[in-house]
């Protein structure tokens, strides 16, 4: 298949002529017809006509000129409607185009439609969604994880070759970990944030979801940079993502921290884990033991603050402006609604909210004080490999746990990449982050490039 | 006044004042954020409009304006600053909160005619709503205008006070050039807050009435002059009044209850994630104050100490520049007394000014030019003095236009 290609690869067969655009979005749009009624990846999915037209039409001007992509559903789209996979926003059409949809549409990417989530970016699973769980394309018993799992599904059953994800607490991670893909989670405030729909502000990061980190890096140096329409969008310059990707990792020193490699991870997801720490020493890199103590907070601090923040945000719809009610905010969404109400209330705040902040503070301290000894943070995903339907989003509490090492990243600001590093032995995809410090795009997409020159994980795909 | 008629009873009264800043566009978006008369809906964008997604990017002119303002008022400049949310419903709030300054505003503590400010601070202003029969209709075009809020301590004793303090505040706003401060237009709003308590009672009361949307002085007066004769007749019957927020009704005179607030709101303050904290540096608020325009409080001390005009006299004639450009033409005290009572002015001839004479007051007082140079005014008067000494009756502000043109060449 063309889609099973790399970015750069199909963008030199363009530039080549040796297929066309109408080629590629053909493709998608098949495999879309055969394999999504089984996944629901889609939300929306854009008009087959108006995407071939658009395929005969393309002038290639960029990489990413003529290939087929999708969006997680909570970019706001002109004219096309954005769910964020929540009844609230059922028929809502917008009247702009996020910041990070301009840029990739301008650089003549494709658009073949919204995918499923968690609504509002709230789960971890792709369940707490009005529009039916999105499945994993490994075993459709199984959830495609969250809260970007139907992007990632419609990645690895090749339906499209990358999509725009958004990683509040691992929503860009847990599901590329789960469905065997690749996904960065950017530094907060490397890619503008305006026309994301906001789950907790001070925590969403807009990032890439492909296939391999060579493409993350393609489509990172389109999206990268300070927007004048976001004030916590970053000045620095963007880095070199592509030009420096193939640097290697000789001599780079990677800690795994003990917190995240301890009780409750699964022991084949830890197998696979220092499995790809061997890989990584064999790269020329040097493996440490390292402590995040107060990473054992991480999910007490998400947990209050992201809420406190989604409260203030989907006050908006309040059932005036946007047709339907409150009373279409799911279980799921009630309760965080809830709970950051509660957290930020007068007489609750210096307990709950302001604490959860001081908290916030010692482990952006804690992280800074790694980096001082390594370069990276080798860890899981998740603590196991993807579950069953049903399982999470029946169990709260549960719910909230699966995302344990990855809402760290989110509460510190950094960035991290994840990576398919392995199967289960019953053919599940497992998947591990490689952390780094702010603005360190750069360092890992060369870790994950290295890797993947000497695995094959990210290239399998599976038999539906 | 009051005081007069009841000494048993002491006024408590404070102010919030709220300015509508004329920048040209509004606190967090492009919109144009002059929006009177303007066609309802016109002016606004995913970001005034709250729409999913949009994020809000600070008005950096605003922001100095306020600070400006701060400076102006004799307040303290907080250094590390930020922005917050003030989460409620209302169908004028587009985004369920108002984004406001709570803990960390921008100035503080400032003081104005011997009455302490407690806070100056950044805030957006909302959507307007327009009551027309069975609906109410909402024009988005004043929502996220920039919206500067004064609030005082409750320091006041007379109405009386309080109307020359509000007025020096709209003089001031006036000279900075930020704001009309047109109270029929809503671009200065004043809010009373009014008790009362027994002279030698140490605390504040437990209770105090908002009276709001009152869009002149003169009624603002007479509702405070109201309530209070409303307070103390509930208290000497052996009543507490209710906490609530009341109105102003002209055709009577009469205060006129609005909303009762059972409760405090609980607004659930908490910083603003989508704009960083502001940092200034010392230097740049130095070079904030630097820029100050002579504020109407200069104005006044130089009438009531060189020119021997009251307090009253120089509160008017200093809040309106077109009245002390006309006083300064001949600054006399029947001058004042045409200006302040509106009488036809007696005209006394003016003495040509001329060119000549200005260079040779110049060429006398170099050390004056030299100041007046490195921008003292102080030294402008100074030579206006000296020409005045040479010439008698002069058009003041000709002469100033004289020598700064030769001060310029
Ligand atoms: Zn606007």
């Amino acid at each position: 298949m063309l889609i099973d290609e790399t970015i750069a690869s199909l963008a030199n067969k363009l530039k080549k002529k040796e297929i066309s655009p109408v080629d590629i979005a053909k493709e998608c749009l098949k495999q879309i017809e055969k394999q999504n009624p089984k996944i629901n990846a889609f939300i929306t999915q854009v008009d087959s006509k108006a995407v071939l037209d658009q395929a005969k039409k393309i002038k290639l001007t960029t990489p990413l000129s003529g290939i087929p992509y999708v969006l997680k559903d909570v970019y706001v789209t002109k004219d096309l409607r954005t769910t964020a996979a929540s009844n609230v926003l059922s028929d809502y059409i917008p009247q702009y185009d996020a910041t990070v949809v301009h840029k990739v549409n301008s650089a003549g990417s494709i658009l073949l439609g919204k995918m499923n989530m968690d609504a509002w970016g709230h789960g971890g699973s792709t369940e707490n969604t009005d529009f039916g769980p999105a499945k994993n394309p490994w075993d459709i018993t199984r959830v495609a994880g969250g809260s970007g799992g139907g992007p990632a599904a419609a990645i690895v059953s090749r339906m499209c070759s990358f999509a725009i994800g958004e990683d509040t607490g691992g929503s860009i991670r847990n599901p590329a970990g789960w469905c065997g893909i690749t996904g960065l989670k950017v530094t907060y405030g490397r890619v503008s944030r305006y026309g994301s729909i906001a789950y907790a502000s001070s925590f969403d990061s807009v990032g890439p979801t492909a296939k391999t980190a060579e493409d993350c890096a393609l489509i990172l140096q389109h999206i990268a940079g300070q927007d004048p329409h976001d004030a916590t969008s970053s000045p620095l310059p963007v880095g070199d993502y592509l030009s420096r990707l193939e640097e290697g990792i000789q001599g780079k020193v990677i800690g795994v921290p003990k917190e995240f490699m301890g009780e409750g991870l699964d022991p084949k997801v830890k197998k696979l884990i220092l499995v790809a720490a061997q890989k990584f020493t064999d790269l020329g890199a040097k493996i440490e033991e390292v402590s995040l103590p107060t990473s054992k907070y991480a999910i007490s601090v998400y947990y209050l603050l992201a809420p406190s923040e989604t409260s203030s945000n989907l006050a908006r719809y309040d059932g005036i402006r946007y047709g339907n009610g409150r009373d279409k905010f799911t279980p799921e969404t009630m309760r965080r609604i809830m709970i950051g109400t509660y957290a930020l209330s007068a007489g609750y705040y210096d307990a709950y909210y302001k604490k959860a902040q001081q908290a916030r503070t010692l482990i952006i301290k804690d992280y800074q004080k790694v980096f001082t000894k390594c370069d990276l943070i080798l860890s899981p995903i998740s603590p196991t490999p993807p579950t069953k339907l049903g399982e999470l989003i029946n169990d709260p509490v549960k719910n909230m746990l699966a995302d344990i090492y990855t809402v760290t990243t989110n509460t510190a600001g950094i960035p991290a990449l994840a990576l398919p590093c392995g199967f289960t032995r019953s053919g599940l995809p497992i998947g591990m982050q490689l952390q780094g410090p702010m603005f360190s795009e750069e360092v890992l997409l060369q870790a994950g490039y290295a890797y993947q020159q000497v695995t094959d994980w990210h290239v399998r795909k599976p038999q539906l | 006044m009051f005081a007069n008629r009841n000494f048993n009873w002491q006024m408590v009264l404070g102010f919030e004042v709220h300015i509508e800043l004329a920048t040209l566009s509004k606190m967090f978006c492009g919109c144009p954020a002059d929006h009177f008369a303007k066609a309802p809906n016109t002016q606004v964008c995913p970001v005034c409009l709250g729409l999913p997604g949009s994020l809000p990017v600070p008005n950096t002119k605003a922001i100095k304006w306020c600070v400006k303002l701060g400076l102006a008022l004799g307040c303290d400049i907080n250094l590390f600053s930020k922005f917050d949310r003030k989460n409620y419903f209302y169908p004028d709030l587009p985004k369920g909160y108002q984004i406001t300054q709570y803990d960390i505003p921008f100035c503080h503590d400032g003081e104005l005619l011997g009455h302490k400010i407690k806070r100056v601070h950044m805030e957006e202003d909302t959507a307007k709503l327009q009551h027309q029969g069975n609906a109410t209709l909402i024009d988005f075009n004043r929502s996220g205008v920039p919206l500067v809020e004064i609030v005082t301590e409750p320091d006041f004793v007379s109405s009386d006070d309080g109307i020359l303090f509000l007025k020096e505040v709209q003089a001031i706003v006036r000279a900075l050039g930020i704001s009309t401060a047109d109270m029929e237009k809503g671009s200065m709003r004043l809010e009373a807050n009014i008790s009362i308590k027994r002279p030698d009672h140490p605390r504040l009361p437990d209770y105090k009435i908002e009276v709001k949307n009152v869009n002149s002085f003169r009624f603002i007066k007479k509702a405070i002059d109201f309530e209070v004769n409303r307070q103390i007749q509930l208290l000497e019957s052996g009543q507490t009044p209710v906490q609530e927020t009341r109105g102003f009704k002209e055709a009577t005179g009469e205060t006129v209850s609005q909303r009762v607030k059972e409760e405090a709101n609980d607004y659930r303050y908490f910083p603003e994630p989508d704009i960083p904290p502001l940092q200034f540096t010392k230097a740049q608020i130095e070079s904030w104050r630097k820029e100050l325009p002579q504020l109407p409080a200069q104005v006044q001390e130089e009438l009531i100490h060189k020119y021997h005009l009251s307090p009253q006299y120089a509160v008017i004639i200093s809040g309106n520049q077109e009245m002390y450009a006309q006083f300064l033409k001949n600054p006399s005290k029947a001058m004042a007394d045409a200006l302040v009572n509106k009488r036809p002015v007696q005209t006394t001839p003016v003495a040509e000014v001329n060119q000549e004479v200005v260079n040779k007051i110049l060429a006398a007082n170099p050390k004056a030019v030299a100041d007046l140079k490195s921008g003292k005014q102080q030294a402008l008067f100074f030579l206006i003095g000296q020409v005045k000494k040479q010439l008698g009756n002069i058009d003041v502000s000709l002469t100033q236009r004289i020598i700064e043109e030769n001060i310029s060449k």
